[in-house]
């Protein structure tokens, strides 16, 4: 199946070499480190989106007007409410506290209303409107916001993001084998004098075929395995800077499957060029007689 | 009779031009010897390059080696081609490859493993006076070298028929006589010898040799003779 990788030291010298190599594996490197790092965003992406809708699943907060002076007692009504496995309370003057890194000391305006806040957790079968019942016993105007509807559109954005990674991900995959198209055809005309004569002296399209494949196979692996070691490195850069992220998203960052997957890329891209390869120069092959 | 070579009402044209070659009707007899002349422009090249399946006609039917080739598939001719040995008027060598690997290429490309390469390639070089020249590229060697550099190339994988296009043009009359001299061995060893050429002393020199002339892209043959060609004298072994 790998034969023509390993082919006689005559048939190698039947492509000649100018001492430069071509800018086909550059033009691969680049490609690979941007797919890389799009791919790593873009997993990155999904497993924060992942660790928030998770966070936020089951959790949810009790607005209370004008401050809640019954704080204690509501948190004692949330709590012994069937379903809720942990109630926290977040009073109107730690409320004030946060409004003044936005607001400064406006934020202790008695203008300003400052509901209380009552974080709580509950099971997927607790019955939402009992406690906001039992809530609205103690004060009136309490309700329940789900913090998954207050996320949504975050939500959101992080699957459009994923999905726009994706895209970039094939995009650029489609911009490599278009570049290995151009370089398989620059190269068959570079060598159309030896391919005539080959072709004259009974040579098959697979045998002139498998010249072409192995020259780009080998640029394609140079310039994947380049530009996978300059992401790789870049990643590792970031990756303090993802921690400080993921410790924000509570612990979203890039997991062992991801790393595979990463690393597979580079691999997965040089098995495409071959094959773009393969196929664009047998089809080229297949215009002459 | 076995034919090595059929054309049947072949013409062609290149393109949407005027046909360079009409109605040709002739057979080419295995194991025989033939001189194709003809002016310049006559369409010498033209019928060889049909002959060597380097390009197909554009109307009638061509067998070689009693299979109809016209409009067989590509990836049917390699294995016809290999049958086939061709010396080049512009010699088509590989300009960046040693005169060992020019010559080595028919082998190579039929399969042949390196260890199998060195003995008759060295061998063919010594024959035609290159041995000493195995290691040099083609443009470091003169005309009449990278000539016979061709015609090693040619007749390295002891081709079935062997077409040439001015073999001699490029050598001093002794090399001319021991390159005919190659062609007349192949020739008794069983290849058909298709050569074309304006040598008529060279013409003249080899006995036994049937003549194909063109004129103006039409075989002139009066005693129909490569139309029926007549069974060959017997040769001394």
């Amino acid at each position: 199946m790998f034969d023509w990788l390993f082919v006689a030291p005559a048939e190698r010298r039947l492509l000649a070499s100018s001492g430069r190599r071509a800018p086909t594996p550059w033009v691969i490197a680049i490609m690979t480190f941007s797919i890389m790092l799009i791919a790593a965003t873009g997993l990155a992406l999904a497993n924060t989106a992942g660790v928030l809708s998770r966070a936020i699943e089951s959790r949810y907060a009790l607005e209370v007007p004008g401050g809640g002076a019954n704080l204690n007692a509501l948190v004692g009504a949330v709590r012994s409410s069937p379903g809720v496995t942990s109630a926290e309370a977040v009073s109107e003057s730690q409320m004030r506290q946060t409004l003044k890194k936005w607001l400064g000391p406006e934020a202790d305006s008695a203008e300003l209303p400052v509901p209380a806040l009552i974080h709580f957790d509950a099971d997927a079968g607790a019955d939402l409107t009992a406690i906001q019942g039992r809530a609205q016993a103690i004060a009136s105007g309490a309700r329940i916001v789900a913090h998954r509807d207050s996320v949504s559109p975050l939500l959101h954005s992080l699957t459009l993001l994923q999905a726009v990674a994706f895209g970039l991900v094939l995009l650029l995959s489609a911009a490599a084998a278009a570049a290995v198209v151009l370089a398989a055809r620059g190269s068959l005309d570079t060598h159309r004098f030896t391919i005539e004569v080959m072709h004259g002296i009974g040579a098959t399209d697979i045998q002139v075929a498998h010249l072409f494949q192995r020259k780009i196979a080998i640029d394609a692996f140079i310039g994947s395995i380049t530009g996978g070691v300059a992401a790789a490195l870049v990643l590792a850069l970031l990756a303090g800077g993802a921690a400080f992220v993921g410790e924000l998203t509570g612990g979203a960052s890039l997991g062992l499957k991801d790393i595979v997957v990463l690393a597979l890329l580079p691999f997965a891209l040089t098995g495409l060029a071959t094959w773009v390869a393969r196929a664009a120069v047998l089809k080229a092959l297949r215009e002459a007689l | 009779m076995a034919a090595v070579a059929e054309f049947d009402s072949v013409g062609l044209r290149y393109g949407t031009g005027a046909e360079v070659l009409r109605d040709l009707d002739f057979r080419l007899r295995t194991g025989s010897f033939y001189f194709l002349t003809g002016a310049s422009g006559a369409g010498k090249t033209s019928l060889l390059k049909l002959l060597y399946l380097a390009q197909r006609p554009t109307r009638g039917r061509i067998k070689l080696f009693g299979e109809e080739l016209s409009e067989a598939p590509r990836e049917a001719l390699p294995p016809f081609r290999r049958r086939i040995g061709v010396v080049f008027q512009d010699f088509r060598l590989i300009r960046h490859l040693s005169a060992f690997d020019n010559v080595a290429l028919p082998l190579r490309v039929s399969g042949a493993k390196d260890e199998d390469v060195e003995g008759p390639v060295r061998e063919m070089l010594a024959w035609v006076g290159l041995a000493d020249r195995a290691s040099a590229r083609p443009p470091t060697l003169s005309g009449g070298e990278q000539q016979r550099v061709a015609i090693a190339r040619a007749v390295i994988n002891r081709p079935e028929l062997l077409v040439a296009d001015e073999p001699t043009g490029n050598v001093d009359a002794e090399m001319a006589s021991r390159l005919m001299g190659l062609f007349t061995a192949l020739n008794r060893l069983g290849t058909t010898v298709v050569v074309a050429t304006h040598d008529v002393g060279l013409i003249s020199a080899t006995a036994g040799a049937q003549l194909i002339r063109l004129e103006n892209g039409t075989l002139v043959d009066p005693t129909g003779s490569l139309r029926n060609p007549p069974r060959p004298p017997k040769r001394r072994a």
